[in-house]
Parts: structure tokens; sequence; C-alpha cells
């Protein structure tokens, strides 16, 4: 009798235990999933069904203006796309639009970070300017640079020989485009890399000034490589962000004299070529180029990716 | 103490010279655009960067019409029910990334990033296709659903960051008090999150009020066309006439928002952005 007792003590108490433990750790786990149903069931909704779907008319030839001669066609779109002239200029002008504004922006927006940082003189007032062109709309200050860069109607354009035109060649239009995305989008990188700046303790700095370091060699060897994970976050989104330019090259050339992206290029597709087939398959081709990018920078990234849990 | 003392007002000098620059270039674009408001149309092509004639009917024009006005309305409508939205959906998302544990966290925080970068473009043609097919297309839920999807993730990522900050002891002594999560969350945590609501709300409203791809593909009409999209329709009132005036005019109307905002609340946006990009 007695040994049975002993022996059924542990055994019964411990799956009471256990069962209290793992009810409290299922609520919490049910609690958790119930909470997040919804926003993922929105940003699953909008790009992964669509996204698919997009694979699907993409192997589809369909013309929105012949919607009855809809037929599967196997990889012929994405054959047709990577053929085409016009997918590999917007291809080449997108990867130049991109790599120099984010080296500018990357310049800019560390002098930006230093200033709203550490500017001695008006340094609030510094903080609230610098963030203004993040919030004005794109269309808005894409409309400033076009009319400032009209003959006749624009400031700067005054600035130029008489009767030149830079919005209608190619290289001078480009370089408004990156002027105007550089403008624009400069304090959203100057903020991310803020966050790094400020993490830079001031003891080392200080520390580094006393055994005669130049205010150079403090920025070179203590502030830039603390603020690697900064930078390289801001440079993954940046990227991301002006690969995808659109609104600042629909407003300013609409993609007229080779200055079209591969954003302006799908949707060119879509509306004036009413071209789902193909138009889908830009699309897919996009998302790929996107991806190949940001598993690149994860690759670089190594420890340092956003999303890792840190607690 | 003397060299300090000399070279200190050199230094404010310098600073001085810097914040003069970096004023420069962020006001002239918004001056320039300001003065082309004003302008007389007569004017308008003088290239001067003042005014010469001062008028206000580029701005009395444009709310004549029915092009701006829906327009604006449709631009706060679908930027204020995409932010009611996404920070009442990113919230709850945020609260179980800060508190709970629970399996598929990591997927959830991955999600979030992956949509951050995902190219809009590439769901031009479909969400087209599928928005006509639901009856969607060219209706306020056909913009909103979308722009909620690309705030969640910034309202995610900057709403877990503060939940971090705040004292969670208190959440516990609520749960001793009583309290069930749930009341735990709406009764305590949620007036302690609120600054941090406030940031997100404002962060997701400017991406909403920028959007211009959705606006541009998704919708055909004044029903839903938002003011940055109507403005690149804009023509003058008769085909000799100049638009430039009306969407200049136009174009400082939909700025004020965003400077009100920014000018009100600069040190919550700057804690926002930079919190949710470094902690994520």
């Amino acid at each position: 009798m007695s040994q049975v007792v002993v022996r059924e003590r542990p055994v019964a108490v411990a799956p009471r235990r256990a069962h209290r433990a793992s009810e409290g750790a299922r609520a919490e786990r049910r609690l958790a999933l119930l909470l997040c149903l919804p926003a993922v069931l929105v940003m699953v909704g909008v790009t992964a069904y669509p996204l698919g779907y997009a694979v699907y008319l993409s192997l589809q030839r369909y013309d929105l203006r012949f919607p009855q001669l809809a037929k599967f066609v196997g990889l012929s779109n994405y054959g047709a796309v990577l053929s085409s002239p016009y997918w590999w200029r917007a291809f080449w002008v997108t990867a130049v639009i991109t790599v120099i504004s984010v080296a500018i922006e990357l310049v800019l927006g560390m002098v930006f970070a230093t200033i709203m940082h550490r500017a001695l003189v008006g340094r609030g007032l510094m903080r609230t300017s610098i963030l203004i062109p993040y919030g004005i709309v794109t269309v808005v200050a894409a409309y400033s640079w076009q009319y400032a860069w009209t003959p006749s109607t624009g400031y700067l354009q005054q600035l130029l020989p008489k009767s030149s035109a830079p919005l209608t060649h190619t290289v001078p239009a480009i370089a408004i485009i990156i002027l105007a995305e550089v403008w624009k989008t400069t304090p959203f990188m100057a903020l991310l890399l803020l966050g790094g700046m400020s993490l830079v303790p001031d003891e080392l700095l200080n520390a580094a000034r006393v055994d005669g370091a130049t205010t150079w060699q403090r920025f070179t060897r203590i502030t830039l490589p603390l603020m690697k994970p900064a930078i390289l976050v801001a440079l993954l989104f940046r990227t991301l962000d002006a690969w995808r330019i659109f609104d600042n090259i629909y407003i300013l050339t609409a993609g007229a004299h080779n200055t079209g992206s591969v954003s302006i290029l799908g949707y060119d597709n879509l509306f004036t070529a009413l071209n789902l087939g193909i138009g889908s398959a830009i699309s897919v081709l996009i998302f790929i180029t996107v991806a190949i990018i940001a598993v690149l920078f994860i690759l670089g990234f190594g420890a340092a990716a956003p999303g890792s849990e840190r607690s | 103490m003397a060299a300090a003392t000399v070279t200190r007002p050199r230094r404010k000098a310098a600073w001085a010279v810097a914040d003069v620059i970096v004023l420069a270039w962020i006001a002239v674009p918004l001056l320039w655009l300001l003065s082309l408001s004003f302008k007389v149309p007569a004017t308008i092509t003088d290239g001067s960067l003042w005014p010469h004639r001062w008028t206000w009917g580029n701005y009395s024009g444009i709310f004549r019409t029915n092009d701006f006005v829906l327009a604006l309305r449709n631009s706060v409508v679908v930027a204020v029910i995409t932010t009611a939205v996404a920070v009442v959906f990113g919230a709850m998302a945020a609260y179980a990334v800060a508190r709970l544990r629970f399996p598929g966290k990591r997927a959830l925080v991955g999600t979030a990033l992956l949509v951050a970068m995902f190219p809009q473009i590439s769901l031009i043609t479909p969400l087209f296709n599928i928005e006509r097919s639901l009856g969607l297309f060219d209706t306020w839920w056909g913009l909103i659903i979308p722009n909620v999807a690309f705030g969640l993730p910034l309202a995610i990522y900057t709403l877990s960051a503060f939940f971090r900050e705040i004292p969670w002891d208190l959440e516990r002594a609520a749960a001793v008090d009583g309290a069930t999560p749930m009341q735990a969350f709406t009764r305590v945590i949620a007036p302690l999150a609120a600054p941090g609501l406030v940031t997100t709300a404002i962060l997701v409203f400017i991406v909403a009020w920028n959007d211009f791809l959705f606006a541009i593909s998704l919708t055909s009409t004044t029903r839903a066309r938002t003011v940055p999209a109507a403005i690149a329709f804009f023509t003058g009132a008769s085909q000799f006439e100049n638009p430039i005036g009306s969407i200049a005019a136009a174009a400082v109307i939909i700025t004020i928002p965003i400077v009100v905002f920014v000018l009100f609340f600069q040190r919550r946006i700057v804690a926002g952005l930079t919190s949710g990009a470094v902690k994520g």
C-alpha cells in the first residue's frame, strides 16, 4: 500500500502542474495568434495572393483588348521581356539611378545626421527642417523640380544657357530625377543613420579626443565601425526603395527620352499597352530583382540582420 | 580654457553656415512651389523666384472644381481610415511580438520585413484585375486595403519598439489584481502606449497620404481618386490655360498637414523612426 502511494504521488502531481503550465502557454499562444491574424491576413492577402496571381497571368497570353483570346503560353512572355531592349534599358536606367542616388544620400545623410545629432547652433530647428522633405508628398516635390527646370518658367532653368530644356535629354533628365530623389529621401536615410549615431558612446569619443585623435579619425575609427549595422539597414531600405522608383519619373518625364525605370515600364505595359501577360511577367521579374538585392544585403549583414531577435 | 573660448565662436559659426546651407536646400523647392501658387497667370512663366503680382486666384480656382474638392475628400478619407486600421491591427500584432511567446513570431517579423521591401509595382497588374472582379476598383476600400498592407510593417516595427519600453511590471500588477491578459492590454498598457500610437499614426498617415502608384492605377474617376493622382491629371480650365498655378496651389494645400505634423511632433517622429529602425 504505502509503496503504491509513494510511487503515485509524483506521477499524480507532475502531470497536473505540466497541464496547468501548458494551459497558460496555450492561452498565450492563442491570444498571440489572434492578435497577429488581422495584420497577417491583410499583408499576405495584398502581397502574396496577387503575386501568385501575377505569376499565373505571366504564363498567359492576355491582352485586355482581346480577353477571349487568353491562353496558356508558358514562359514565352518572360522570353519576350528578357529579349526586349526596352526591359534592359529600363533595367540599366533604374540601376544607374539607384546606385548614384543611394551613394549621394549616404554621404549627405551622414552630414544631416551629424547636424541633427551635434549641431551647436539651432539643433531643434534643424531636426524639424530636415524632417520636412520626408513628409512631403513625392508628387508635390517632383512638380516643384519639374517647373524649376521647365524652359521660361523655371528659376533653375534660367541658370542654364538660353533655350536649353534639360528634361528632354536623357542624361540631364536622369540627373534631375536623381536630384529629386535625393532631396526627398535623404531625410529618411539621415534618420536611420541618426539612430545608429546616437548609440555611439560619448565617453569613447571623448577618450579618443584626449588621446589626440582628430575629428576625422574619431569619425572613421570609432563612429563609422559602430554605426555599421545602422548603415547596412539604411542602405538596404533605400536601395530597395530607389529600385522601385516611380512617382518622381512619372511626373518629371513620364519615362520619355529613355528615362523610364522598370516600374514605369511595368505600369506602361498595363495601362498603355493593356497587356496583362507581358505586364505580369515584368511584375514578377521586378519582384525577383528585388528579392536578389535583398538576399545579397542580408547575406552581407550576417548577425546584424533586421528582424533577428535581440532582447 | 583659453583655447576653448577662442575656438568656440568659430565652431559655432561653422555650424551656423552648415545650418543655413541645409535650410536653403530644403526650403527653396518648397518656397518655389508656394511662389508659383501665388503668381497671376500672366507672370507664371516669368521664371522669377518671387511673384511680382500676387493672387489667391489659383486657390479659389481649384476649390471651384470637383476635380480637386472630391480628390481632397478622397485623400482625407483614405488616409484617415488607412491610418486607423493599420494602427489598430499593428498594435495588436506588435503587442504579441513585444510581449508574448508564440511559435511563428520570427515568421511574422519576417513577413512584415518582406512586405516593407515589396515592390508595389508588382501588384498593380494583379490588383487591377482582382479589384475589378471584386467591385473594389475605383472605391475607397480599393485604395485603403493595399495602403493598410504597406503601412502595417512600419506600424508593427515602430509599435513593438515602443511597447518594449513600457514598464511591464504594471501588467504583472494588473494580473495579480485579477485582470486577464486582454484586460491588462486594454486597461493598463494601451494608455501607456498612447504616445507610441500617436507617433505611429503620424508615420502611417504620411505613407498613405504620399501614395501615388495605387491611386493612379486603382482609380479611374473622382469617386476615389486622391489628390496626388488628381493633380497629375489636372488640365487648365481651357486647353489654352496652363495648369501650373492650379497644380502648385493643390500641391501647397496637401503639404500643409504634413508641415503641421512635423512642426508639432518632430521629437516623436524622430524617436519613432530611429527606434523602429535600430531596435527592429
